[in-house]
């Protein structure tokens, strides 16, 4: 595996430690390498310590001595820039040598960990130094998120990698999708009988889906202004949750199964309009989060004090089917917001018919069912019970799954998983190019309409975002609920 | 119970998440999150209240302890799960400027979707309903029996102050002496021309009682003190019979009703747990301590 930017965060906190994790676990294949590719000035140690201190401070398992060795062995890197053609023959003379000595087979995946603005040059100048042909060996690219900020963009960067690598050769990471609570939706669903049923507009009052961080911006000015939470993570992250929640069942769990009912999904989502009253996006501004005084988005280091980016995002989207007709889909994700939570939340109708007095009911709200992505991965169910006592007096109460208790094996990292996958050359968790421009063209009306119309309103850190989305619901008479 | 110091709420969330992981994950069936205000020298009587309630209601329970709000912010908690408690407990030690700022260090740590209340065992603030912590609550209980200083004021601010959803323990005080009165006046056809209680000279929940009497009899309630503990008697008196509901001694009550013999019975003063878990039985508005309390004010304004 050949990383380039490896001097990166997503490679020294995300990729580095999973493919330690990876070898700690004995899945990877013997003979495995890791080539690092970047603009420094670096001996093969100087690498390998990187590498190590990375490992040490964000592996999820302990650190070996003997799985370190091994797997430092095959450690090589190659310093030069993205157009520096001295350096891409060097690389092809690492790899080949490689080949030879760890026996790789030929086999070389690329892991793209660097500005989409530069994988032009990259893929570019594999295939002119003739590494994206290996005959009998499989190549294979990877890259990140964004995949372009617009559908237009979206399509030029596959362009751009099409061009190069056949779309069955490129992978592209949501990470979302590598997390074992996600992949257990499908368990959840299709390997049951007794929630399927209800899965529908009869039963189904409407759906949320929340990605809320506690975090501000922190670092990442320079990726995150001008592009916001909708393009950040509601493009990717949350409709590929929404299509696993609310899809119809792939007839089988292979990867080509799986992308035509997400293609088909997808396809039946649109965005509910005016969006005046439909969507809501804030910024937040200085206060205190959690017990910490904290800075406001347009004081962060490397922010405009004009910045028009949005920070907190909330959606209405519906779907064009039989089964989802008339049920909203509400989509919010945020920084700085009470606290960090992912989860869907599947709210019911309320029962057409109760035999007991209002009374009995006050304190009985809709059924609902909550899926936790992270933290504490797992599952609630919500619903009315009687209170103990003389009086017929009927509450909510729930009922807990977690999945940390249940198996008490600790979940694999996402990376880990997708990492692997990449390496088997498994497609089913990874979106493909239709999605992603699927996605955008729910979301690029949602966009244009905001870049039109004035400023995010301003949201108090460490609150659940600007009123503006309190009522987005309110008109539609539902409420947001307490993640 | 494991010691955070100079920590946030992610932090003490995460602890939480690890607690019940180490307990192996074990069905908490938490219907709320109580968050207790109270000052550092009665936090451990009332955690154990708090610990006796939660035998009828799982609760995340939140101990808040405001400290000195001048200087530098520093937040240090304790948090636990099991000790003989249903469900979480954390005490969060608030110093300097984050003080001011408490509803952002308990907001992060409220249970999804359930229901909040808060419980302040000693002074409560002037308006309960517009404090932070306060307003993140749907059930706001107060005892104005138990503040520092000026008990009759307090209730009067209390009642003042009322917003749907406030109760006050000197309130919930009364709740077996009402059910006993009510019943025996439903009894019989009996119009009741005067009424009178007798109480210690300080007391809300006497208060109280001649405000709600006022309140549903239309006729006008004597007060007069006695020695106590607490209300010693509440008297009905109709055209041709009285009804007397005497507790001499904080424990056995005689009820004496014109024409029957003299009955006992237990009315026993309850301890504050008990208060607590009668008043998170119920969530919603407390009808008749609002118009209670509304009658409360335009008696105290007749003085």
């Amino acid at each position: 595996m050949v990383i380039f930017g490896v001097t990166g965060d997503l490679a020294r906190k995300k990729v580095m430690p999973a493919i330690y994790d990876l070898a700690n676990r004995g899945l990877l294949p013997p003979g495995f390498s890791l080539v690092g590719f970047a603009r420094r000035d670096w001996e093969e140690q100087d690498f390998a310590q990187i590498v190590e201190e990375a490992v040490r401070t964000h592996a999820r398992t302990e650190f070996r001595e003997e799985v370190w060795t091994q797997l430092s062995e095959g450690f090589r890197f190659v310093p030069g820039d993205f157009d520096d053609d001295v350096a891409f023959e060097t690389l092809g003379q690492t790899l080949r040598e490689l080949d030879v000595q760890r026996g790789t087979g030929g086999n070389h995946a690329f892991y793209l960990a660097i500005p989409p603005g530069f994988f032009g040059s990259v893929v570019s100048q594999l295939k002119e130094h003739g590494l994206v042909d290996g005959g009998d060996a499989w190549r294979r690219v990877v890259v990140e998120k964004p995949f372009g900020h617009d559908l237009e963009s979206a399509r030029e960067l596959n362009a751009v990698l099409a061009d190069v690598f056949p779309s069955g050769s490129v992978f592209r990471i949501d990470h979302y999708l590598g997390k074992e609570t996600v992949q257990n939706f499908l368990a959840f669903r299709f390997a049951n009988t007794l929630f399927e049923p209800l899965w529908n507009s009869h039963y189904v009052d409407h759906i949320q889906i929340t990605m809320a961080e506690d975090i501000g911006i922190g670092g990442r000015a320079g990726y995150y202004d001008g592009i916001g939470a909708a393009r950040d993570v509601i493009q990717n992250h949350l409709l590929q949750l929404m299509a696993l929640v609310a899809m119809e069942e792939p007839h089988s769990f292979d990867a080509e199964s799986l992308r035509q009912e997400k293609r088909k999904f997808l396809s039946a989502v649109t965005s509910k309009e005016p969006f005046s009253q439909t969507t809501a996006r804030g910024q937040y501004v200085a206060g205190w989060a959690g017990g910490d005084k904290v800075a406001g988005y347009l004081e962060e280091d490397g922010i405009a004090a004009d910045s028009r980016t949005e920070t907190y995002a909330a959606i209405t989207l519906e779907v064009d089917n039989r089964r989802w007709a008339g049920v909203p889909f509400y989509l919010r994700a945020g920084k700085r917001l009470g606290r960090r939570v992912t989860e869907v939340a599947v709210v019911f109708r309320q029962a057409p018919h109760v035999p007991f007095s209002e009374l009995a009911t006050e304190d009985l709200t809709q059924n609902a069912l909550v899926m936790r992505v992270q933290p504490d991965e797992g599952m609630t169910v919500r619903f009315g019970s009687k209170v103990p006592g003389t009086a017929m007096e009927i509450r909510d109460v729930s009922m807990d799954f977690a999945y940390g208790g249940t198996f008490t094996e600790s979940s694999p990292e996402a990376y880990e998983r997708l990492i692997l996958d990449v390496l088997l050359g498994d497609p089913p968790l990874f979106p493909r190019h239709e999605e992603v421009e699927l996605s955008w063209q729910i979301l690029d009306p949602i966009l244009e309409a905001w870049a039109a119309d004035g400023e995010p309103e301003p949201y108090d850190s460490g609150t659940w975002g600007p009123l503006s989305a309190d009522a987005m619901l309110a008109r539609d008479g539902r409420k947001w609920r307490r993640p | 119970m494991i010691e955070l110091h100079d920590t946030n709420a992610s932090q003490i969330a995460a602890e939480f998440v690890r607690a019940r992981r180490g307990s192996g994950s074990p069905a908490m069936g938490m219907v709320m999150t109580l968050i207790i205000v109270v000052p550092e020298d009665h936090a451990l009587v009332a955690f154990d209240s708090a610990r006796l309630a939660s035998q009828e209601h799982p609760a995340r329970v939140l101990g808040v302890i405001l400290g000195d709000g001048r200087g530098h912010g520093q937040i240090s908690a304790q948090v636990g799960i099991g000790d003989g408690r249903s469900g979480e407990t954390a005490l969060i030690r608030l110093k300097g400027e984050v003080v001011r700022h408490a509803s952002s260090v308990v907001l992060p740590l409220l249970l999804p979707d359930s229901p909040v209340a808060v419980w302040w065992p000693v002074d409560p603030p002037q308006e309960p309903a517009a404090d932070p912590l306060g307003s993140l609550a749907q059930r706001r209980i107060t005892d104005s029996a138990a503040v520092t200083k000026g008990r009759t004021v307090a209730l009067r601010h209390q009642c003042s102050a009322y917003a749907p959803g406030n109760t006050d323990l000197a309130w919930t005080r009364l709740t077996p002496w009402r059910a006993m009165l009510a019943a025996a006046v439903d009894q019989r056809p009996f119009r009741v021309t005067r009424a009178h209680v007798v109480g210690e000279r300080v007391s809300p929940s006497a208060d109280l009682m001649v405000a709600w009497l006022t309140d549903r009899l239309g006729v006008e309630v004597e007060r007069s003190t006695s020695d106590g503990p607490g209300i010693t008697e509440v008297t009905l008196e109709g055209k041709h019979e009285t009804i007397s509901l005497a507790r001499a001694d904080g424990k056995t009550a005689v009820l004496s009703v014109t024409g029957a013999p003299d009955r006992h019975v237990a009315l026993p003063r309850r301890p504050v747990a008990e208060l607590l878990a009668e008043e998170l039985r119920h969530l919603d508005e407390d009808e008749p301590y609002a118009e209670a309390a509304a009658t409360l004010l335009t008696l105290a304004g007749q003085d």
